[in-house]
């Protein structure tokens, strides 16, 4: 199970003493080349780590954000394999920023573990996050995966209890997703108390590094939760800009841009490990 | 606690040791799969739940007050047993076996959801939770949950499709009256799996106070196998009801599927009597042949959503497609873990029935035994004429009559062209 990019990201990274910062976009959000123009724009605005979300039908994990973003996807024709098409074109002026795959299970199995694994492997995916496929279920999917060197990241929560974190962390790669409060994604506000002895646990039961998302909004937020985990994940508040540029007519990629801009300067601006007392 | 990574397309039978070991039918194994059906594919945030809810089950199942409690409730509330009734002129009229009908319509709510119901809210109050949520789609185990949860004083919200609060608002009304909350969900199609997602979204945003009712035998590990087991008590009434009418087991027992919690509820008791056949009969709507149909086993193929690996209808994408049924109990993409694994080992049969001939066995079965079916069991009914033929004269055939047609009048008389 190798992980080079993903991990060379963070090696990097904690020389310069620093939390990634990993926005999230929608494959195909709103359409081909505008999510082309927004993927290709993302490492110059920030982005450490990307997180490429694809369109599903049955968003169970998501809030009104990215239930919205993958319907959009859907509109524009887009679905799983159209959104590892879009990482490929990526990888085509981009060898080191790692891309994270992040949907459901039942798209993946519709394809077939293995040739799944096969054709992300090709477009250049570094990890994948299946939001519906706890480490119980996900024995056969890690041996597709470990075949092509992609690694199966997992997520810990607020209801991992120490004897679950053991579990969740078993046998993973790359990092491991802190989802930072219970509930779907882009409702409730994560809170940097409450997520640094969570961060805290799972660093210790993973000997990995530890990014969190769910309920991260703004660069205030994000800020204060860069200086307590070694990433930090924004989703909802990006796919709602490409909502919102779409409402007042405007060109989307760079709106979008913008923000990841301001959410990226907010991480960069905060060392890791700084206490929160420092926090403004 | 010992993860183990199964391969999901090999079956392997693992005992339950849990599970009482009556024959040599004992699936769901440890994992909750059903060969390769089932499991618990959630989110990592309910997992811990699950496994609670799981343990509170088999403790539950485990400890004779409980059963006694729910026993206690099922007889002087829900007003079981049911009858098991000859439907002495359908037999005459489909000139073959003997048929009869096992009369859930009697039910307390109507319908056979109840029993279910009420199962789930005596454990719900063993783990202390003090929040009831339930997804529905015609509205039938919305009822079923609103009336447990007032009888119970728990508050209750039933997320329901906003297209089905529009076509259900006598079910809505019930719900409201019956001091719950109905949440109109408009995400993605607005129907029955929509509302599911809804409620799962509800349950994972409130975890520690909050208890999940699902409806159908399906959901995550251990919901298809609790569910199976709260409606069983509808197929160990028909074999000891069939022992003293019949003197014997029936040759068939017939019932309608959707996600196919009357049916497991029917068949499982049945499962080791291999000589009993067991059909069930999943909704053909506007035919097998265009794609406006809820046939998930005869038109779906393998997947996975709202927690279990089933057949599901889907694109070539694998986004779920929306099901198309006349009778909003059946409209749902997917169908329960168990049943699909009893149709690959061919234990029970799978049949189906159209939107039109439902409408058909709905107005027989009023007309000839002036019973007034709901249009799910009026799609078993459909099919039970060609079964009587195929059993022959001097055998016999139950039919399971899940729920009352109340409900459903609007609908057949706008099918018919009536203006009520």
């Amino acid at each position: 199970m190798t992980t080079a990019r993903i991990d060379a990201c963070f090696a990097a990274l904690k020389a310069e003493g620093r939390a990634a910062f990993i926005p999230y976009v929608m494959g195909g959000d709103p359409s081909r080349e505008e999510a082309l123009a927004i993927l290709t724009g993302l490492p110059a605005a920030g982005a450490d780590i990307i997180e490429l979300g694809f369109p599903f039908s049955d968003p169970m994990a998501e809030g009104p954000p990215i239930q919205r973003a993958a319907i959009r996807g859907m509109k524009a024709g887009f679905g799983l394999r159209s959104t590892m098409d879009l990482a490929r074109e990526f990888r085509k002026g981009d060898e080191v920023t790692p891309i994270i795959l992040m949907g459901y299970l039942n798209p993946i199995e519709s394809l077939g573990y293995d040739a799944f694994a096969a054709y992300a492997a090709d477009c250049g995916i570094d990890g994948l996050i299946v939001v519906d496929c706890p480490p119980e279920e996900a024995g056969p999917l890690i041996a597709a995966l470990d075949k092509v060197s992609i690694s199966l990241i997992r997520l810990a929560t607020p209801t991992s209890d120490d004897e679950r974190l053991k579990i969740v962390v078993q046998g993973t790669s790359g990092f491991v997703y802190y989802v930072a409060v219970a509930g779907v994604t882009g409702v409730k506000e994560a809170n940097a108390e409450v997520v640094a002895p969570a961060v805290e646990r799972v660093r210790k039961a993973s000997g990995l590094p530890v990014a969190v998302g769910f309920g991260v909004k703004t660069p205030e937020r994000a800020a204060e939760i860069a200086r307590v985990a070694d990433a930090v994940v924004v989703g909802s508040a990006l796919v709602d800009e490409v909502a919102a540029a779409l409402e007042a007519g405007e060109a989307v990629a760079p709106r979008v841009l913008a923000r990841v801009k301001a959410l990226g300067d907010a991480v960069r601006s905060v060392r890791t490990g700084a206490s929160l007392a420092e926090t403004v | 606690m010992k993860v183990e990574t199964v391969n999901a397309q090999t079956p392997i039978h693992t005992p339950d040791p849990a599970q009482p070991l009556s024959n040599a039918y004992a699936w769901p194994d440890a994992q909750g799969r059903f060969g390769p059906y089932g499991g618990q594919f959630v989110a990592e945030t309910l997992m811990p739940l699950i496994h609670e809810l799981d343990a509170a089950y088999r403790a539950a199942k485990a400890d004779p007050s409980f059963q006694a409690e729910l026993d206690g409730f099922l007889t002087h509330y829900v007003g079981r047993e049911s009858p098991l009734y000859f439907a002495e002129r359908l037999t005459e009229h489909f000139g073959g076996a003997r048929i009869w009908l096992k009369r859930e319509d009697l039910n307390h709510t109507g319908a056979h959801k109840i029993n279910n119901c009420m199962g789930q809210i005596l454990l719900a109050r063993r783990m202390g939770k003090t929040r009831i949520i339930a997804e529905t789609g015609a509205g039938q185990h919305g009822v079923a949950s609103a009336t447990v949860s007032a009888r119970f004083g728990l508050p209750c919200t039933v997320y329901m499709g906003a297209v089905d609060v529009e076509r259900q608002q006598p079910n809505v009304f019930r719900m409201r009256l019956l001091g719950s909350e109905v949440f109109s969900v408009t995400a993605g199609a607005a129907t029955l799996k929509d509302a599911m997602n809804e409620a799962m979204r509800d349950w994972v945003t409130n975890v520690s106070d909050t208890y999940y009712i699902i409806g159908t035998a399906a959901g995550p590990h251990p919901y298809p196998a609790m569910v199976r087991d709260f409606q069983s008590v509808i197929g160990k009434e028909i074999k000891t009801q069939s022992m003293a009418r019949m003197g014997k087991l029936p040759e068939a027992v017939v019932a309608c599927i959707g996600g196919g919690s009357n049916a497991i509820g029917a068949f499982h008791p049945f499962i080791e009597d291999e000589a009993v056949r067991l059909i069930g009969v999943e909704a053909a709507g506007h035919g097998l042949d265009t794609p406006d149909h809820a046939a998930s086993l005869k038109g779906g193929r393998s997947g996975v959503l709202h927690g279990n690996r089933t057949y599901l209808l889907q694109d070539d994408d694998g986004n779920i497609v929306e099901g198309h049924s006349i009778s909003a109990g059946l409209d749902y993409p997917g169908i329960g873990p168990e049943h699909a694994w009893l149709h690959d080992i061919g234990r029970a049969e799978y049949r189906s029935a159209t939107d039109n001939e439902a409408l058909e066995a709905f107005q027989l079965c009023s007309k000839l035994e002036g019973i007034i079916p709901a249009l799910e069991p009026a799609h078993a009914l459909a099919r039970t004429g060609e079964v009587a033929r195929e059993v022959g004269k001097g055998g016999d055939v139950v039919l399971l009559m899940s729920g009352r047609g109340d409900k459903d009048i609007f609908q057949v008389a706008k099918h018919l062209g009536v203006e009520l």
